[in-house]
């Protein structure tokens, strides 16, 4: 094996031990990570689904508790995937042991893609079981099962990078959970998981349309249900251009080490 | 070859706290090599620097003859860090932890697996391997970070104080599995309160103050150079005090002991027949201080009173 190839070796095998190491991380202790997602949603469902949509009646042409799905898979993956990089980076830190990455030729690239995959992987499998659930109350099928997967990936990518500046940062527990419950949690709920952007005056849709949550939203609804708010080239756009802003930002703080080294 | 060679190192803390003040050490290839200093002298910030822990403000570093700025991973896979502190996922268990750092390192988890058993048993772990960290005691820990560090079988060897908090059983086990490691070809470096460790295991010594290096030697070189020794003795019976003993430093601790100082220039033959010329019998007789220990002090006191005067 040349010294190229037995390089990329090394990484892949890194890669792999992170990736297998956050799977297990999460899955361990599933009761934790993966079911409450599943309870909130049904009690979503059973609620503002069947409860009160039945009152609200159609939303852009569909039953309300369908129109719902997609806001209410995706408001999962991007709690999970950003909690669980956030919550797994930061405890590294706490506890010291990222000193094991730091000491190893791992290169900072190879320690984001495993956070991240970690983070996507508890996403992705926090989606489906939502997913699931949607399925027990509703009859949708995919519109176009390649946008719908590509969003559901892309947006995972993007949060669980999120969670991992945000881990970079935080100085103590309680600076995890400020992002999430001022920043993220408002974003989602505006981001149109319950109401299509057209019921709002002008002045909250112009607002509305600064929300990044928002296309991801819309893009995943049009792969549902094959309709948006926004068109689905600017929806790509916006999810690319900060996926890259953020991939540049945290390997720039890992390779400065920033918040973990002195 | 030099497996260390460290050129005008300088660390300035984001506090303004300058931690090293122009360090230079080189250390051989296949040597057991001890860093001494007191708390604070910045013998942690100079292991955190080589092993990419913390960020060096300026200065060089070279291990094997890979520049650190230049060829990081080469630098840090022919690297193992046994650091001061613990530094674990207290809620894996202990086999994982082994073979989680073998998969940093690029080795492929069934060689990882091969390699987590040989140092768990070779470090008396290999029982507790499904144990979680937690539950683990202090000299179990401490072995842990020896076997951690070891999976990838560096050519270096980092300990900050690998037995700090260990009993004295497990302290010499480690301390023959280090010699062991060290006869085979690991080079180490280790820093330690313990200064026998340092007098036991070490060929070389470097003596590092207020973030510079205040001497490096040969150990025993430097223990030759060690002017005075405290010796302690238990007499046989009572001696009435003041006891003066012409040409000998003398302090009677109690009626029967007795705290000789003994110059260089001086042997114990002379002072045992200065003591029978007094009817004096000795029962039995240790050093006060560790010989090291004497010396360091010596000298960081000598390094303090030369940067008095300075100032």
């Amino acid at each position: 094996m040349s010294i190229s190839a037995q390089r990329w070796h090394r990484y892949w095998v890194t890669y792999q031990t992170l990736l297998h190491k956050e799977v297990l991380r999460f899955s361990r202790i599933w009761v934790q990570t993966i079911l409450p997602s599943a309870i909130t949603t049904t009690l979503y469902f059973v609620i503002f689904g069947r409860l009160i949509g039945e009152r609200i009646g159609d939303m852009d042409g569909f039953a309300y508790i369908d129109f719902i799905v997609p806001g209410l898979v995706l408001m999962a993956v991007i709690t999970n995937a950003y909690s669980n990089v956030v919550s797994s980076f930061y405890s590294s830190k706490f506890s010291r042991y990222v000193e094991e990455l730091l000491v190893s030729p791992a290169p900072a690239w190879v320690i984001l893609a495993g956070y991240v995959s970690g983070g996507v992987a508890r996403g992705v499998a926090v989606g489906l079981v939502v997913m699931g659930v949607a399925m027990l109350f509703t009859d949708i099928r995919p519109h176009s099962v390649v946008v719908t997967l590509l969003v559901f990936v892309l947006t995972a990518i993007l949060f669980a990078l999120g969670g991992f500046i945000n881990a970079v940062f935080a100085n103590s527990f309680d600076d995890i959970s400020i992002v999430p419950t001022f920043v993220l949690a408002p974003l989602t709920y505006l981001g149109g998981v319950f109401y299509s952007i057209d019921l709002l005056p002008d002045v909250w849709q112009a607002l509305s349309l600064a929300n990044p949550v928002l296309y991801m939203v819309n893009a995943f609804r049009y792969g549902l249900l094959g309709t948006s708010d926004i068109p689905l080239f600017a929806a790509f756009s916006m999810i690319l251009g900060f996926i890259v802003m953020c991939v540049f930002i945290s390997l720039r703080l890992l390779q400065r080490g920033v918040g973990v080294k002195h | 070859m030099h497996a260390l060679i460290v050129e005008q190192l300088h660390k300035v803390y984001a506090t303004g706290f300058e931690a090293l003040k122009g360090v230079d050490l080189a250390v051989e290839e296949g040597d057991f090599f001890a860093l001494l200093g007191p708390n604070g002298a910045g013998k942690s910030t100079l292991i955190g620097i080589v092993t990419s822990l913390v960020n060096k403000t300026s200065g060089r570093i070279r291990v094997f003859g890979r520049d650190l700025d230049q060829d990081a991973e080469g630098v840090k896979a022919s690297l193992g860090a046994v650091p001061q502190e613990f530094n674990f996922n207290l809620f894996l268990p202990v086999e994982e932890v082994v073979v989680n750092q073998a998969g940093y390192f690029g080795i492929p988890r069934p060689e990882a697996r091969a390699r987590a058993e040989f140092y768990l048993r070779k470090l008396d772990l290999w029982d507790r391997r499904r144990s979680e960290m937690r539950l683990l005691s202090g000299g179990m820990k401490r072995r842990l970070m020896i076997a951690r560090a070891l999976v990838h079988r560096p050519r270096l060897l980092i300990l900050d104080e690998p037995t700090a908090g260990v009993d004295i059983e497990i302290r010499r086990a480690m301390w023959d599995y280090l010699r062991e490691l060290n006869a085979d070809g690991t080079t180490i470096i280790l820093t330690t309160h313990y200064l026998e460790e340092a007098e036991s295991l070490c060929r070389n010594v470097a003596v590092i103050d207020h973030g510079r290096i205040a001497a490096v030697s040969e150990t025993r070189a430097l223990l030759a150079g060690l002017d005075i020794e405290t010796f302690v003795l238990n007499l046989k019976r009572p001696v009435a005090e003041p006891l003066l003993l012409p040409g000998f430093s003398v302090t009677r601790a109690d009626a029967t002991t007795l705290e000789v100082q003994l110059h260089r220039s001086q042997s114990l033959n002379e002072l045992f027949d200065a003591l029978g010329r007094r009817g004096i019998e000795v029962g039995s007789m240790r050093n006060k201080q560790n010989r090291l220990e004497q010396l360091f002090l010596e000298m960081v006191e000598r390094g303090r009173e030369g940067s008095t005067v300075a100032a």
